[in-house]
């Protein structure tokens, strides 16, 4: 078997058992490995009604054919499970270096089951596999419990939770590397109601390749891409993906308080260029990463630095907030990551309660006379995040999510979120295409599901005229599709500014020595999204859930560039349904199952 | 009168953040980016007076005497 391991490790937390099994290998050339594997090998499992925190929900750990191979970013994992923030199907993505050593450790997957009476953590290397005792790390910090693992398994890659985790924040996330998050959609939470704390995998294995000198070149080829391409070989390595902010302000649709408008005069302050020049101090790349958009920088934490904010984070925890402090923001962005929580979530979260405060619904009282939660005040970020991530007070209420915490007070609509996961930093009221993807993302509000700021915005790799709707409902079909096989390499989705389907295709052909072209990869990337959308329907999640918060479709945006506009959902999902061969209401046909091999 | 240019990222070496550049009538985005030394395939984005497109075309597009651009090179993220 090429490219995979072709081991699967099972673990049942409830009976301590352990034991392997062999990959079907031609299982696995159908869904790719990663997000599409993962969620097959899920949903073979896993009756779709389950609930997240309940012993029979599983969590899968997976990583793709590329993963621990020479191919540029080759070093990904995804996490697999039923999310508790939306009801759907959760896969959330993160680099570092653990997703190689999984599979240095000698395996593709690990399929975790049951619940562990008292906290433990799993030790993977290639002789042996242990459930060994947690006890002295529940309640620790991220970085704490990532230290002393490492002490106890040296050369180890330590993948851990934080106590948001442990006390089932809907937005807690998987922290790996110390500041590499699996973060979306509250996986760390299935985790915590797990008893698991952390995972440590270490070892030399190297998957078998169908064509070394092969995969070389196309290596070489891929690497030289990034390097050339404006975006990966400059802007990023450079900046960062925050420097995002100014061209996204520019646009008026860089959400402020809230998504209560578009643009922000302060944004200079908390800007990719900002950072760069007054708080980089080197990059902090992931495995095998020529790219290196990670960032390493100043912090009265540590005098050697710690990890930087992303784009997404430096806006919730500024324009989102009504703030303009960098320095909140890169504090923010650190207790996140020590606490174990999404950063956009829980931005979002503090957002939503202060519009809650504005219009009266959250109160003094009901703060305790603590901080208040208000719009611009700099000195609640970090002193909330703490509260929310240990469920403290009216932190309990925050560690849910913005959905229901706005639920809690009757009025949902001031939560930002779809599926009730938090809207990124993008507002679709000014780019057509992205609101659409936002609404028909299977793991509800994300940007990463299809990035179509890249034609609509940044004109990557052609430039469209974002309030167009002509055109959309395709764009948004290929991009999903495309990113659904990405994500299911063990690739980072970054390479995609630089490199097309033709390029993922040759990869995985010299890796595994199958034979595909652009096309089928792309059918492959399909074949995942409907599976996962089949999970969804499952699970009860439905098509009326494909839609945007009430402000974002009946609310003109009050300013700049894009003043005057909604999002025209209404017109652009028949059409949507229609290029995904769906019927009228949402649902995948048959005749459109049996073609991607679904029925 | 003068055109506000705002610039970002790397365009910003040796240039400054934003640059004022004299009006003439009749003066399109072309005539400012030459001012500025900067050629058009350096350039991924491009907003004249508020409004964005397709960079070739925006760069035909007539300023407005108290009018503004903000040019990019190739950025993105996620
Ligand atoms: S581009 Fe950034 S996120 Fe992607 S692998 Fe490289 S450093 Fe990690």
């Amino acid at each position: 078997m090429f490219g995979y391991m072709g081991k699967i490790l099972r673990i049942n937390l409830t009976t301590g058992e352990i034991g392997t099994e062999d990959l079907d290998f031609e299982l696995a050339k159908k869904y790719i490995g990663g997000r599409g594997l993962g969620t097959k090998l899920y949903m073979d499992e896993v009756d779709p009604k389950v609930d997240p925190f309940a012993a029979e929900n599983k969590i899968v750990f997976i990583n793709g054919p590329l993963s621990g191979t020479a191919t540029p970013t080759g070093g990904r994992y995804m996490v697999v499970t039923k999310s508790p923030l939306t009801g759907c199907i959760a896969s959330s993505n993160s680099g570092g270096e653990w997703g190689a050593y999984l599979k240095y450790a000698g395996y593709d997957a690990i399929i975790v089951e049951g619940k562990a009476s008292l906290p433990v953590y799993i030790s993977i290397d290639e002789e042996k596999v242990e459930i060994l005792p947690a006890l002295d790390l529940w309640g620790k910090m991220v970085s704490e419990t990532s230290d002393a693992l490492k002490e106890k398994q040296p050369g180890a890659k330590v993948l851990t939770i934080g106590p948001a985790g442990e006390k089932l924040s809907q937005m807690a996330a998987i922290m790996n590397e110390k500041d590499r998050a699996a973060g979306r959609s509250g996986v760390g939470a299935v985790m915590g109601s797990k008893n698991l704390k952390a995972i440590t995998v270490k070892g030399n294995l190297k998957p078998e390749i169908a064509n070394p000198d092969g995969l070389k070149a196309v290596t070489k080829e891929c690497r030289t891409l990034i390097k050339e391409n404006g975006v990966t070989g400059g802007g990023l390595p450079t900046y960062g993906t925050a420097v995002l902010v100014n061209i996204i302000n520019e646009h008026g649709v860089y959400p402020t308080n809230n998504f209560q408008g578009g643009v922000d005069p302060n944004a200079e302050a908390v800007s990719g260029e900002t950072l760069t020049e007054k708080y980089l101090i080197k990059r902090n790349p992931c495995h095998h990463c020529p790219i290196g958009c990670g960032r390493w920088v100043k912090s009265d934490k540590s005098p050697d630095g710690i990890g930087g904010p992303e784009y997404e984070t430096l806006w919730v925890f500024a324009a989102d907030l009504g703030i303009d402090d960098m320095e909140v923001v890169i504090d923010a962005n650190y207790w996140c990551n020590e606490l174990g929580i999404d950063t956009i979530s829980a931005g979002a979260t503090l957002a939503a309660a202060m519009e809650l405060y504005q219009r009266g619904y959250i109160t003094d009282e009901m703060l305790d006379d603590d901080v208040i939660l208000k719009f611009g005040n700099a000195d609640s970020v970090v002193h909330w995040l703490k509260k929310m991530g240990n469920r403290e007070g009216f932190g309990d209420l925050l560690a849910r999510g913005s959905y229901r915490l706005a639920d809690f007070f009757g009025v949902p609509e001031y939560s930002m979120s779809v599926k009730k996961q938090d809207l990124p930093a993008y507002d679709p009221r000014g780019i057509q295409g992205m609101g659409l993807q936002y609404a028909t993302s299977n793991r509800g509000g994300c940007h990463v599901r299809g990035y179509l700021i890249s034609p609509e915005i940044l004109g990557l790799p052609e430039k469209l005229d974002r309030f167009e709707l002509a055109g959309k409902p395709t764009w948004a079909k290929i991009f999903q599709d495309l990113t659904a096989v990405i994500d299911s390499t063990g690739l980072c989705l970054f390479t995609s500014f630089a490199l097309g389907a033709q390029q993922y295709a040759d990869m995985l052909n010299e890796t595994l020595g199958t034979n595909w072209s652009a096309d089928d990869v792309l059918l492959a990337g399909e074949r995942i999204w409907n599976l996962e959308k089949l999970f969804n329907l499952e699970a009860g999640i439905s098509p009326d859930e494909d839609t945007l918060p009430p402000r974002l479709l009946e609310e003109e945006m009050p300013e700049g560039p894009t003043k005057g506009w909604v999002h025209k959902l209404d017109e652009l999902l028949p059409l949507y349904y229609k290029e995904r061969g769906w019927d009228e209401d949402g649902i995948p046909t048959e005749e459109r199952l049996e073609k991607l091999g679904l029925l | 009168m003068a055109i506000k240019v705002k610039l970002f990222a790397n365009f910003r070496e040796g240039r400054g953040k934003i640059v004022e550049v004299d009006y003439t009538p009749g003066m399109t985005g072309q005539d400012v980016i030459d001012s500025l030394g900067i050629t058009a395939p350096e350039i991924a984005a491009l907003i004249v007076d508020g409004v964005d497109g397709k960079v070739d075309a925006m760069l035909t597009v007539p300023i407005k005497e108290d009018g503004y651009m903000a040019i990019f090179p190739p950025v993105a993220g996620g």
